[in-house]
């Protein structure tokens, strides 16, 4: 039976999808509330695509269910389907046609035409900021403005939930910043933002609560707070050494403070529960050994380090 | 409807907007057409046809000999060359000569003897291109007709001839061996033909003039080419700018099949799913814009062809259009078919580019289906482009009515409803994740 929270716009309940002895996901759950964005996380091949793509009603799941304001799409025409917006992660642009021939193609397909589709067409170009490129034919675009473009085609009908499939791979840094000021606008417009990534800082930068799916499978769904939580170290304190020929991390565990300790090079990278009561007695233990430094400092884990708590691998290397 | 209509739309601007795609849909098709049209004929339909070349090796030097090389040389078709045997052997090896034609020692005495009597018959030497062989079927046709007269005329009226009926009667009369019957029949015909000599002697004496001997071919021939009415002659750009235009339509379906494959490895396949929008509307609309493709590939090279070389719509319009209608809807759900069934861009073009050229061809696009063998020719009747030729071929130059435009439109739209319904049933909709 399933329970539909009141305010919840997505909900995903027990998403299996195999691909012959292929198993893409299994069991996957998770809900998303109206205006929160939620992030998908998780290594190339971890069955975020195929969660979208199930969201999206490209793919029929084996089992489970997607519910959108607690109604499911059971049809290709359903009108539930107005209320999701996709921005697919390749490209979903013709190159030959302008972007203003782009957007009135896309808004098209969601019977918008004439004067009805000509103020979003406007807004969706505001936001992205390509107005003055609108008469342009798309394959003279760079990357970054066609990410940008690709965003606003799925804008054009309004929708409630936006599913964004790693929206910004293959831009450039300045673009990245673009894209994200255009999605903490849509946040702030109150819309629902499904985001998969691999790239850890977006997902910090952007979502409330963030899902990490590996090998098909939620390994963890919290806010970030609640990852970080997760951790055995809540704080790392890197100290650079004057010399660390001979230095052995290890023998720093015999503290009861210590939970990790790691030696790169010349920086010595201690993993505490509590900054306040474990960073005295490190230093402290530092000089009654004889190991003389010259720079301290504190570092909060970052989800990769969630991830290779949670997976015993890194993101990256999955 | 709005997104039916912007789905067409958006293929149609696609297509125009791709220079390269209308260069290949319309100036292609157009010169290549030309061509064909040329060379099967033209626009009078009587364009001067190659003379097949033909080498004489005369060995005998006689009457006969010089006055078979003399009707050879007369004949329309063929251009006739004196040579010797080893020359001709090599120029028609080498493919310079179709046909050269060994003319023996003692060929137009043998021939005489054996035109009367049962003496054997002397061997004409016939070297040919095998590679020519309905040329060389149409010059051993003339050889026979040519010999024929030759040595008749010679026989009933040379000088040659006349020794010849003289020497036969004395061999008659001193064969005792000829039953009774038999020499008296010979002996009434070679004494008519003597009889006969002396006639055309005494007629020449008198001033009046040699009379025409030997055999002549019994009839004339009246030729009329059946088209669209009396005194409209055959236009071969008709049937070219047909053929070019089906094959060229039938690639445009193929490249949407291919188009519609590529689009389904797309994101933008994953966004046209996920908006509210039917499978008919999807497909349907993409047939849609096909066949206007079509239609409009097909009235572009038949206006081209009207303006340029006079092909004019000589049976029924309405059916014309429908059989450009047809044929368009036709490509349009075999492109669609090609998606369904492809599996990836690049083996689907390969196999789809082999059955496209295989329907060109045994439909009669390139060349007329008659060279066809017979088994072959009955088994096209399956092929669609043939209905489509056979439709435009009878709306254009045959000038046919209406009627005669049903069975193929009926077929051609059967073969729609087939490709179609394959279509829809294999086309893969789900996305690959």
């Amino acid at each position: 039976m399933t329970v539909v929270h009141s305010s919840s716009m997505l909900e995903v309940n027990g998403l299996t999808r195999t691909y012959g002895k292929l198993i893409a996901i299994t069991g996957v759950s998770f809900r998303a509330d109206c205006g929160e964005t939620i992030g998908l996380l998780g290594p190339n091949g971890a069955g975020k695509t195929t969660t979208v793509s199930i969201i999206a009603g490209l793919l029929s799941p084996d089992s489970g269910e997607v519910l959108i304001e607690g109604k499911q799409v059971k049809s290709d025409t359903d009108p539930v389907k107005l209320k999701i917006g996709l921005v697919p992660q390749d490209m979903a642009l013709y190159d030959q046609l302008t972007a203003r021939e782009n957007l009135t193609f896309f808004a098209a397909l969601y019977s918008l035409a004439g004067a009805k589709a000509k103020q979003p067409i406007a807004e969706a170009l505001n936001l992205v900021g390509l107005s003055d490129r609108a008469g342009e034919k798309v394959g003279t675009f760079s990357g970054g403005m066609k990410r940008r473009l690709n965003l606003a085609a799925a804008l054009l009908h309004d929708p409630q939930i936006l599913l964004l499939d790693e929206p910004t791979v293959g831009v450039d840094p300045q673009s990245r910043n673009a894209i994200f000021e255009n999605l903490e606008t849509l946040k702030k417009r109150g819309k629902t933002l499904i985001y998969t990534t691999h790239y850890m800082e977006e997902a910090e930068r952007l979502c409330d609560r963030i899902v990490i799916i590996d090998h098909g499978k939620v390994v963890a769904d919290d806010t970030l707070e609640g990852l970080h939580k997760l951790l055995p170290v809540t704080n790392v304190i890197a100290i650079e050494l004057d010399l660390a020929d001979g230095f052995k991390p290890e023998e720093m565990l015999a503290l009861s403070e210590v939970k990790s300790a790691k030696l790169q090079q010349s920086t010595l990278r201690v993993g505490v529960h509590d900054l306040s009561r474990g960073a005295p007695g490190i230093l402290r233990w530092l000089a009654d050994n004889g190991h003389s430094y010259h720079q301290v400092s504190s570092e909060q884990p970052d989800l990769e380090t969630v991830f290779l708590t949670l997976t015993g691998k890194s993101l990256r290397d999955s | 409807m709005i997104p039916f209509l912007a789905l067409v739309r958006k293929d149609l601007k696609l297509f125009s907007n791709d220079r390269k795609a209308v260069v290949v849909g319309l100036l292609v098709p157009i010169v290549l057409a030309s061509f064909f049209g040329y060379l099967f004929g033209g626009q009078s339909g009587n364009a001067e046809m190659s003379k097949i070349p033909v080498l004489v090796i005369d060995q005998d030097g006689s009457d006969i000999s010089r006055g078979l090389i003399t009707r050879l040389t007369g004949e329309k078709n063929l251009d006739v060359k004196p040579s010797t045997l080893d020359a001709a052997r090599q120029a028609v090896r080498k493919g310079k000569a179709t046909v050269a034609i060994v003319i023996p020692k003692d060929f137009g005495r043998d021939a005489g003897h054996a035109f009367f009597t049962a003496a054997s018959k002397p061997e004409l030497g016939v070297l040919y291109d095998p590679s020519h062989s309905l040329e060389f079927g149409m010059v051993k046709g003339i050889l026979s007709g040519a010999v024929m007269q030759s040595v008749s005329k010679e026989m009933f009226a040379g000088k040659s001839g006349r020794e010849m009926v003289n020497e036969s009667l004395a061999q008659v009369e001193n064969n005792s061996q000829l039953p009774a019957q038999d020499r008296k029949a010979l002996r009434d015909l070679l004494g008519g033909v003597k009889e006969l000599n002396e006639e055309r002697d005494r007629a020449g004496a008198a001033g009046q003039g040699e009379l025409p001997g030997g055999l002549t071919m019994p009839y004339e021939t009246r030729e009329e080419a059946i088209t669209s009415g009396q005194d409209v002659e055959y236009n071969g750009y008709a049937h070219s700018f047909g053929g070019m235009g089906v094959q060229f339509i039938l690639f445009m379906g193929l490249d949407v099949g291919i188009a519609l494959l590529m689009l389904r490895q797309s994101g933008l396949w994953q966004r046209l799913r996920a908006a509210p929008l039917s499978r008919t509307t999807l497909l349907g609309s993409r047939a849609v814009s096909a066949s206007l493709i079509a239609g409009f590939i097909l009235l572009v090279l038949f206006g081209f062809a009207r303006i340029v070389f006079g092909v004019h719509i000589r049976g029924s319009f309405a059916g014309f259009l429908g059989v450009c209608a047809a044929f368009s809807l036709m490509t349009a759900a075999f492109g669609l078919m090609v998606a369904a069934l492809g599996e990836t861009v690049e083996a689907t073009r390969g196999y789809s580019i082999m059955a496209t050229l295989i329907m060109v061809m045994l439909g009669g696009a390139w060349v007329p289906t008659f060279i066809f063998p017979m088994w072959l020719q009955k088994l096209t009747v399956i092929i669609p482009t043939r209905w489509a030729m056979d439709g435009l071929d009878g709306m254009t130059w045959r000038g046919l009515g209406f009627s005669s435009a049903l069975a193929p439109i009926a077929v051609l739209l059967l073969f729609t409803l087939l490709f179609g319904v394959v279509a829809v049933m294999r086309f893969r909709w789900r996305t690959e994740a």
